[in-house]
C-alpha cells in the first residue's frame, strides 16, 4: 500500500529498534511538548477568545500577558486540597490520574516527523508505532472516559454525579462517530499505522482533466471530506469542548464533574482536557492534513520534508486546529442535552455509515476497473460527498423548519411569533411551597425556610454529624480537625 | 518443540499476572458494586496488553475499546444510576453458603487448570506468525473474517442487532401524548414566556450579599424581580454613583449625547 517509501519516510521496520537512550529522549521530549502546549493553548485561547469579544485578554503577567498560564498553573498548585466528606477517596483520588495518563499516552504513536539523526543515530520523530498505531489513541480516549466518570460518581456530590452520566453517554456516543469517520481513511490508506497513513498522504496522483495533466490533491481532507467534517465534529464531543461542554456546563451544572476538585488535582484534569485537545488535533493532522509533510506550495521546495524541517510543518497544522477550537467556543452557544444526543445519534452515525459504504465502493470499482485511486476518488468521491452534505443541509432546513419560520416572524415585529397553541409554563408561583412556611409573592425568588434545620443525612455513617445539624466539610490532610460549616444562610 | 519465553514477554507475564489475577479478586470481594466494576476494568486491561505481547495486537486493541471503553462504562453507567451506597448485605442468607462457594469455587479453577495443564503439556508452541502467512495479523484476520467465517461473522452482529432492538422495545415506555414534556418543549415554553432569561439574583449591584437585600436596577432603583419571598426586604446600600457628566469623564462623552436635540434637521 505504500506507494513511494523515500529515503526518509519511516517504515514499521524501523520503530523498535532504538537504543535506550533516544527512546528516553523520545519520552521525555513528547512529555515536555504536550506540557509546554497546553500552557501555549490555554494563553492563545484567552487572547483569541478576547479578541472575538473585543476585549484584549491577560497582559499583565509576562511579556504581552504570554506567562500567564504559568501564573494560574502555580496558583492551581498552591491551593487548598479538598476531599470531600462524602467523597469516595481511593477513587476519588485515582480519577484524575486515570484522566491524564491515557492523554499523554496517545501521543506516542503520533508522527511528528521523518527520520532523523540524534546524536549519529537514524531514527523517527516518532515514540513507536504499531500495525494499529491509530488503535492506540482510540483505546487512550476509551480509557480517559473512566477518569470523568469516575470523578463524578466518587465525589459524592449531585452536580459532579449528573456531569459524569452526561459524559458517560456523551463520549461513547461520540467515540462511535469518530471510529467510523476514521474508517475510511483506514481503506485509503490501506493501514491503521499512522506513519503509513502519513505516507500514503505523501504524493499527489497524477490526474488527466480533459487532457490537462495535474498532480492532484493527496490530502486525506479532500479526498474523503465527509470524514474529515464527522471527525472534527465527534472529537469536539469528545474532548468536551464548547460547544459540546455539557459534562461540565457551569450554566447547569456549576463544574459538572470536577465541582468538587481543587488545587492540583483539578489542575489534572486542565492538563488532561488540553493534552486531549492537542492530542486529537495532532491526529487530524496525521489523519487527514498530510502528517508532518509540508503544505503544496512549501513542498515545491525539495528539503521541505527532510531534516528537523517537517516538525514546523506539523505543529503549524496543529495551532491551527487548536485554532478551530477556539474559535468554535467563541461563536457557538452550548447545546442543549437532547439536540445534542439527536445529532450524534441520528446524525453522525449514519452519515459516517452511509459515506463508509461509498468509499467502499469506490475502492472496489477503481480496482476492479483498473482506475487509479485518485481518479476515482476525485471524479467521484468529491461529487459524492457534495450530494452527502447538501442532503444533510436539505435535511436540516426541513426539520428546523418552524422554529426558523417562528424566528423571522418573531424578528418581522410579532412579539409571540408562536405555536397555535401556546404552551406557556405556569407561573412559579405559591403551589410549590408547603403549608405553614411563607407564600412566596409571584415570580420573587425563592429563598429556603427560615426555620430549616437540615436532619442528618442517613447515608452519612463515616463522619459524626455536628450536634446542631450543620454539615461537617473535611479537610484534605489525614488526622486533621473537621471544620463546621456556617450554619446560617 | 518448547519455545520459552522470551526476555520482555516474561518480565510483563510475572508483573500484570499478579495485576490481573488480584483484579478478579478484588471485584469478588469488594462490597462496593463500582468498586468491583474497577477491578474488572483493571483485570480485562492487563488482558489486553496480555494479548499485544503475544502478537495479537489487534485483539488487544479492540479488548480495550470494546470492553473496557465500551461495555464497562455501560455497565459504570447503570450503577451509577442505582446510587453510590448500594453495597451488599453482608448478612449470610444460607449458612456455609460462602465456606462451600469458596471450596467449590477453589476446586473448580484447580480442576480446570490441571486438565488444560495436562492437556497442553507438550504440544509444540506455534506462534502466531505462523498462520497469518507473512501478511500480518491484521491482514489475516480480516482475510478469515471475511472468506472462512463470513457467515458466522454476519449471523453474530444479526444476532446482536436482534438483542439490541429487543432490548429497547422491552424498555420503552409508551407515554400519553403530553403528559410529559420534553427538554425542547420544555425550552420551547420557556422562550414564549415574558422572562426568557432567569430572575436577577438578590444583591446586584448592591453592597451586600444577603438574600434580603433587593438588585438595584442601574437607575438606582430596586427591581421588584429580586425580592425574596416571606423576608422583609432591606433597603439596599447604594453604591456611589457616578452623577454628573463629570464624574463620567471621557467614555462616556465619546458615545455623543441626546441630550440637546439633534442640531440639523431638527426643525423638520
Amino acid at each position: 500500500m505504500m506507494l513511494l517509501a523515500t529515503r526518509d519516510q519511516p517504515t514499521l521496520e524501523d520503530f523498535g529498534s532504538d537504543v535506550w537512550w533516544i527512546v528516553l529522549i523520545k519520552i521525555v521530549g513528547i512529555f515536555a511538548v504536550l506540557v509546554f502546549m497546553t500552557l501555549f493553548a490555554i494563553v492563545f485561547e484567552r487572547k483569541v477568545v478576547a479578541r472575538m469579544q473585543q476585549r484584549i485578554g491577560p497582559n499583565r503577567v509576562g511579556p504581552r500577558g504570554y506567562l500567564q498560564s504559568l501564573a494560574d498553573g502555580l496558583k492551581l498548585a498552591f491551593k487548598e486540597d479538598i476531599m470531600p466528606a462524602l467523597a469516595d477517596k481511593p477513587v476519588y483520588f485515582l480519577a484524575p490520574v486515570i484522566a491524564t495518563i491515557p492523554a499523554f499516552l496517545a501521543f506516542s504513536v503520533i508522527p511528528l516527523g521523518p527520520s532523523v539523526s540524534i546524536f549519529g543515530q537514524v531514527t523517527p520523530l516518532q515514540l513507536t508505532d504499531a500495525p494499529i498505531g491509530v488503535l492506540i489513541v482510540l483505546a487512550c480516549s476509551a480509557m480517559g472516559v473512566y477518569g470523568i466518570v469516575l470523578a463524578g460518581w466518587a465525589s459524592g456530590s449531585t452536580y459532579p454525579l449528573l456531569g459524569g452520566l452526561r459524559s458517560a453517554a456523551q463520549m461513547v456516543s461520540y467515540e462511535i462517530a469518530m471510529g467510523l469517520s476514521i474508517v475510511a481513511v483506514f481503506l485509503y490508506a490501506g493501514s491503521m499505522s499512522t506513519s503509513e497513513i502519513v505516507a500514503g498522504q505523501a504524493d499527489g496522483n497524477q490526474l488527466s482533466f480533459f487532457g490537462w495533466e495535474f498532480t492532484g490533491p493527496s490530502w486525506n481532507a479532500i479526498l474523503l471530506p465527509v470524514s474529515f467534517i464527522i471527525y472534527v465534529i465527534a472529537v469536539v464531543g469528545e474532548t468536551n469542548r464548547a460547544p459540546f461542554d455539557l459534562p461540565e456546563a457551569e450554566s447547569e451544572l456549576v463544574g459538572g464533574f470536577h465541582t468538587e476538585y481543587s488545587s492540583l488535582k483539578f489542575a489534572l484534569f486542565f492538563l488532561a482536557e488540553y493534552v486531549n485537545m492537542v492530542t486529537v488535533s495532532a491526529l487530524a493532522a496525521t489523519l487527514f492534513l498530510g502528517g508532518w509533510r509540508a503544505p503544496w506550495p512549501i513542498s515545491i521546495w525539495d528539503g521541505a520534508n527532510t531534516g528537523w524541517w517537517p516538525l514546523l510543518w506539523f505543529f503549524l497544522k496543529v495551532v491551527i486546529a487548536l485554532f478551530v477550537f477556539i474559535w468554535l467556543r467563541g461563536t457557538l452557544p452550548r447545546l442543549r442535552y437532547d439536540q445534542f444526543m439527536r445529532f450524534g445519534w441520528k446524525v453522525l452515525v449514519p452519515t459516517a455509515l452511509l459515506w463508509i459504504l461509498v468509499v467502499a465502493t469506490m475502492r472496489t470499482v477503481s480496482r476492479e476497473a483498473d482506475l487509479s485511486t485518485g481518479e476515482v476518488a476525485l471524479y467521484v468521491g468529491v461529487p459524492a460527498a457534495i450530494v452527502v452534505l447538501a442532503g444533510l443541509l436539505l435535511a436540516s432546513r426541513s426539520a428546523n423548519r418552524d422554529t426558523r419560520l417562528m424566528a423571522e416572524q418573531a424578528s418581522a415585529g410579532e412579539i409571540h411569533a408562536t405555536d397555535p397553541e401556546p404552551d406557556v409554563l405556569p407561573p412559579a408561583g405559591p403551589r410549590r411551597r408547603a403549608t405553614g412556611a411563607p407564600k412566596r409573592a409571584e415570580g420573587g425568588f425563592p429563598v429556603p425556610p427560615m426555620d430549616l434545620r437540615v436532619p442528618p443525612s442517613p447515608r452519612i455513617r463515616r463522619q459524626p454529624v455536628a450536634s446542631d445539624g450543620a454539615t461537617v466539610v473535611s479537610t484534605g490532610r489525614r488526622g486533621s480537625t473537621t471544620m463546621k460549616e456556617d450554619g446560617d444562610v | 518443540m518448547t519455545q520459552t519465553l522470551g526476555g520482555g514477554e516474561t518480565v510483563v507475564f510475572w508483573v500484570l499476572g499478579p495485576i490481573a489475577l488480584a483484579g478478579a479478586l478484588g471485584m469478588v470481594l469488594s462490597r462496593n458494586a463500582v468498586h468491583s466494576a474497577l477491578w474488572l476494568v483493571n483485570t480485562m486491561l492487563a488482558f489486553g496488553v496480555f494479548y499485544v505481547v503475544q502478537e495479537a495486537p489487534f485483539l488487544g486493541a479492540v479488548q480495550i475499546i470494546v470492553y473496557t471503553g465500551a461495555i464497562m462504562i455501560l455497565f459504570l453507567f447503570v450503577l451509577m444510576l442505582v446510587g453510590r451506597d448500594s453495597s451488599d448485605s453482608v448478612v449470610e442468607t444460607l449458612r456455609g453458603q460462602r465456606v462451600a462457594a469458596i471450596i467449590l469455587g477453589v476446586g473448580f479453577a484447580g480442576l480446570v487448570g490441571a486438565g488444560i495443564a495436562r492437556a497442553t503439556q507438550d504440544l509444540p508452541t506455534d506462534g502466531l506468525d505462523g498462520d497469518t502467512g507473512g501478511t500480518g495479523n491484521i491482514p489475516a484476520i480480516a482475510e478469515l473474517l471475511f472468506t472462512k467465517y463470513l457467515l458466522a461473522f454476519e449471523v453474530t452482529s444479526a444476532l446482536l442487532i436482534t438483542a439490541a432492538v429487543g432490548a429497547m422495545v422491552l424498555a420503552h415506555i409508551e407515554r400519553e401524548p403530553g403528559s410529559r414534556r420534553s427538554q425542547k418543549e420544555l425550552s420551547r415554553a420557556r422562550f414564549l414566556t415574558d422572562r426568557q432569561g432567569t430572575l436577577p439574583g438578590p444583591g446586584v449591584f448592591a453592597r451586600a450579599n444577603s438574600v434580603a437585600v433587593p438588585a438595584i436596577l442601574p437607575d438606582g432603583r430596586v427591581a421588584e424581580d429580586s425580592l425574596a419571598t416571606g423576608l422583609e426586604p432591606q433597603e439596599p446600600d447604594q453604591m456611589p454613583r457616578p452623577t454628573g457628566r463629570e464624574q463620567l469623564g471621557s467614555p462616556d462623552a465619546a458615545l455623543g449625547t441626546l441630550d440637546p436635540a439633534p442640531l440639523d434637521g431638527g426643525d423638520r
